[in-house]
């Protein structure tokens, strides 16, 4: 354990992921940190379909698509510990952990890839008014109950939020014998995938009210009611309350990126994503600390998020081999609605064959175009009929190109007219 | 027949069983919730006042200044988290000048030591994010912060380990005299007693005027609205920031917590249903516009919860602490400083117990009790050896607290112990942190139901019926 070169802390999709591919590019002496008591991540309990259409060209639940990664993992004999918490990592890469068996212990890896995913966005952060009774669960921890422990955390539901985890459960808690009454949303559009409005509201008759929030809880023990308003600029609009009788109110209001040991580490932060300012190879501003996954931006499919830590396990692989690569940055600048961009800054010289550029746009768009420049050349266009925020963009750039303006001072990504 | 029923697990009933605890006496502590520390003592500001506030030669004067003294002595002997971090009233501008200085010669009349007006650039330093308006400040270094759970807690337990008995889930429904004491009429039976403390909150006025009606008492549940923000945002401020009302109105207090949070509010609002500790949007909202008066650039995004308390506001604006009838003692009207006043109130109320029954010492008496041990105020080598030798605190239960399972056990056994989710939340913060419970909730109901031997379907949010279960899959086909 005392030689460890690379620690990959968290053993989701990201974590996987990420220790295979930093095998298969040879890394010897590695280490998976997982706080479960399975590897796997969330996977585990997302237990409907519709996972690795990109990665394994079908359909799969969750489990067996984390069980993909884990036998791939096991195949390369790759180690991890269960159980065990990340206390605290250093700006030296010093990593403090614990668990039952090995107790305290430290570990001065060479590289770390920062793989611990993302949390809910909990009742407290939304400033709902009310009692604070029992039945208001998030959309991920009514999911554990379900699925993982066969418990059903209330029979009259109002789900606030349409995120991909809400959308999920509005189904599920209907299978399993609750009435989910509405799908509420304050924004005028919906932050999931438009599979998941399909799939788990419209087939079953669950309207999605958007432009609304609630605006009251009522209950002092248990859940008893909600109240939804219609919201206009921001704000709830007076008369417009209706009442629901429920005994639980799920909320999908949004994921966070859990950066505290990424914080706490001296890692810079974007404050749109909440995730690592990276460069095109993953890496943070600690040179061989890098990101991959929910920890870095949230994403819509667990196919990116594989695809993006496979990545980091390569670059992890490559600073192992070659040490840190000295060359100049620009930034990447986002215009006309795209919200930010991972990477958020491109080393030309260190862009290989081809680059990845995610994002995130922050409205709904129609009839538009991507468009990349580098400084005043544009060097990617391609025609998007529909942009949403809940649907995560990814551009491929040539390496070729990115190097063929030594003198352009930044990269721009952009929406234009098609 | 018991010495002593105290009626109220709040702070002050328990503030008053730990100092009786010292006499040779059969006590009980009654509560209508599950658990100790339910009602006000659980919502509020969680400050220690250091006394320059109430008016002098009043009853609630001398009990701050006298708690406040006690405190630190006390946190060292009960071990509770405490802090004397000091406290600033902020005056915004030069024409509200007159009233920082009636509050200062308020101060020194109580006796409150240390206190000083700072000027503007003194008080920049010592809070660099205090309003631009700001042109002086009341400085009173004994002013504190207090864990008000962990103030409560240790009172209980060592009251609980000296003797004295707790009931929860238990309301009152009637108090009658009887031959040498008084007969309590409950939801679970009749108990009878030499004497009733009357510690019952925002509810003692229902139990005084029952047994005094020459004399009504009427206590108004008086709401306060809160933000606690994340770890991140502390270090904003360093000490309890309070407004000095004037130009500017009325505001609200930003102070650090004593565990790394930054905890704004409160309100003010009347309300009459004594229970109704909802919060209202406009309440909150009315925090969150006051909360920029005496602090700038509060990061109000770092919001991980909003809660209310209810103070037992009594219309003289004083304590109201003593024997109304032979054997029935009243300890009512314990609003803000009520918390700061404690320990003051606890002696004050024990001495009127102990003069009405002629109680003896009780030799064997142990004034100290340990607190929950929290595994990071350990060294490395320290925390190493405890795992090693108690494997449970390897193991990570809430992640953004980082509170262990040894941590839980232990709550879960203390007397009186945790019994629901908020009753270990309370007592280890596991919940109590950015996530808000979302990934340990049901780790902590598996070790709940394991620990007290009992189904994860009867486990509670908070007692009665907060079940967190309503059933298992598909049992409604």
């Amino acid at each position: 354990m005392n030689n460890v070169d690379l620690v990959i802390i968290g053993g989701g999709p990201a974590g996987l992921a990420a220790a295979v591919s930093a095998r298969k590019a040879g890394v010897e002496n590695l280490l998976i940190l997982e706080r479960d008591s399975e590897l796997g991540g969330i996977l585990n309990q997302c237990i409907h379909n519709g996972f690795g259409l990109h990665t394994f060209k079908e359909e799969l639940t969750g489990p067996e698509y984390a069980a993909r990664f884990i036998a791939q993992a096991q195949e390369l004999h790759i180690p991890y510990k269960l159980n065990t918490m990340v206390l605290d990592l250093a700006a030296d890469k010093t990593v403090t952990a614990m668990n039952k068996e090995d107790g305290l212990f430290q570990l001065h890896p060479k590289a770390v890839i920062l793989a611990m995913g993302c949390r809910e966005r909990p009742r407290g952060a939304l400033n709902i008014p009310g009692y604070r009774p029992a039945g208001i669960y998030t959309a991920g921890t009514a999911q554990r109950l379900v699925n993982m422990e066969g418990y059903l955390p209330g029979r009259k539901v109002v789900i606030l939020g349409s995120g991909d985890i809400g959308l999920i459960m509005a189904r599920r808690m209907t299978l399993e014998g609750a009435q989910v009454q509405v799908v509420a949303e304050l924004m005028p559009y919906s932050g999931g995938l438009k599979r998941n409005i399909v799939q788990c509201l419209d087939d079953f008759g669950i309207p999605l009210k958007l432009s609304h929030t609630v605006v009251d809880i009522q209950g002092k023990e248990r859940v008893e009611g909600i109240t939804l308003a219609r919201v206009e600029n921001g704000k709830p609009v007076p008369g417009t309350e209706e009442h629901y009788d429920c005994d639980t109110l799920l909320l999908s209001c949004g994921l966070l990126p859990e950066n505290e040991l990424s914080r706490a580490a001296g890692v810079a932060l974007s404050p749109i994503t909440s995730g690592p300012l990276v460069n095109e190879s993953l890496e943070t501003s600690i040179p061989g600390v890098f990101a991959a996954g929910n920890v870095l931006h949230v994403h819509d499919l667990v196919d990116y998020v594989s695809e993006e830590a496979g990545a980091a396990g390569a670059q992890a692989a490559a600073y192992l081999q070659n040490g840190e690569q000295d060359a100049p940055a620009i930034p990447v600048k986002c215009e006309n609605g795209v919200r930010y961009t991972v990477p958020a800054t491109v080393r030309p010289a260190c862009a290989g064959d081809t680059i990845t550029v995610r994002f995130r746009v922050g409205g709904v768009f129609k009839n538009k175009k991507i468009a990349v420049y580098l400084g005043d050349t544009c060097i990617f266009s391609r025609k998007r009929p529909v942009l949403a925020p809940g649907e995560m963009e990814t551009v491929r750039l040539k390496g070729a190109d990115l190097r063929a303006h030594p003198d352009a001072s930044c990269l721009t990504v952009t929406l234009e007219e098609a | 027949m018991l010495d002593v029923l105290i009626i109220g697990a709040g702070v002050s009933g328990c503030a008053a069983a730990r100092e009786l605890s010292r006499c040779k006496a059969d006590i009980l502590v009654l509560d209508k919730e599950e658990d100790v520390c339910c009602g006000t003592s659980k919502a509020n500001s969680a400050i220690v006042h250091a006394g320059y506030d109430a008016v002098h030669g009043s009853l609630m004067a001398k009990l701050n200044v006298e708690g406040s003294r006690r405190m630190p002595a006390l946190a060292k002997e009960l071990d509770f988290a405490y802090d004397q971090c000091g406290s600033l009233v902020v005056c915004l501008s030069e024409q509200d000048r007159p009233g920082l200085e009636k509050l200062y010669e308020n101060g020194v009349a109580n006796g409150v030591e240390g206190l000083r007006i700072i000027e503007r650039d003194e008080l920049a330093k010592m809070e660099p994010n205090v309003s631009d308006d700001a042109v002086a400040a009341l400085w009173a270094p004994t002013g504190g912060i207090v864990c008000p759970f962990g103030l409560t807690y240790a009172f209980a337990e060592n009251a609980a380990k000296n003797g004295v008995k707790f009931q929860f889930d238990t309301t009152v429904t009637g108090v009658a005299p009887i031959e040498g004491g008084w007969r309590v009429e409950t939801n679970k039976g009749s108990i009878e007693t030499r004497l009733v403390v009357n510690a019952a909150g925002v509810h003692a006025d229902e139990l005084h005027n029952a047994v005094d009606t020459a004399h009504p008492m009427q206590i108004i549940a008086r709401r306060g609205d809160y933000f606690l923000l994340d770890h991140a945002a502390a270090g904003h401020v360093h000490h309890t920031i309070f407004q000095l009302p004037g130009k500017y109105g009325k505001g609200v207090l930003v102070t650090p917590t004593v565990h790394g949070n930054l905890l704004v509010g409160p309100t003010a609002i009347d309300v009459d249903d004594k229970e109704a500790t909802a919060t209202t949007a406009a309440g909150l909202a009315e925090v969150r516009e006051k909360s920029g008066l005496a602090v700038k650039d509060l990061p109000m995004r770092q919001t991980i919860t909003s809660f209310a308390g209810l103070r037992a506001h009594e219309p003289r604006h004083d304590f109201f602490i003593g024997e109304i009838a032979p054997g029935f003692v009243d300890c009512a009207a314990i609003e803000s400083p009520g918390l700061s006043s404690a320990p003051a109130v606890g002696a004050m109320v024990a001495d009127i117990v102990k003069n009405s029954l002629h109680l003896e010492a009780d030799p064997a008496f142990d004034p100290t009790r340990k607190g929950i041990l929290d595994p990071k105020t350990l060294s490395f080598e320290e925390r190493a050896a405890l795992i090693k030798e108690k494997p449970a605190y390897g193991q990570i239960i809430c992640r953004c607290e980082s509170v262990t399972e040894g941590e839980i056990i232990d709550a879960i056994h203390r007397v009186p112990g945790a019994r629901s989710l908020d009753g270990v939340k309370r007592r280890t913060r596991a919940g109590m942190g950015r996530c808000q419970a979302g990934f340990c909730s049901p780790r902590v109901m598996e070790i709940l139901a394991r620990e007290l031997g009992v189904d994860q379907s009867e486990i509670t949010k908070s007692g009665g019926k907060s079940k967190i279960i309503v059933g298992t899959n598909k049992d409604a086909f």
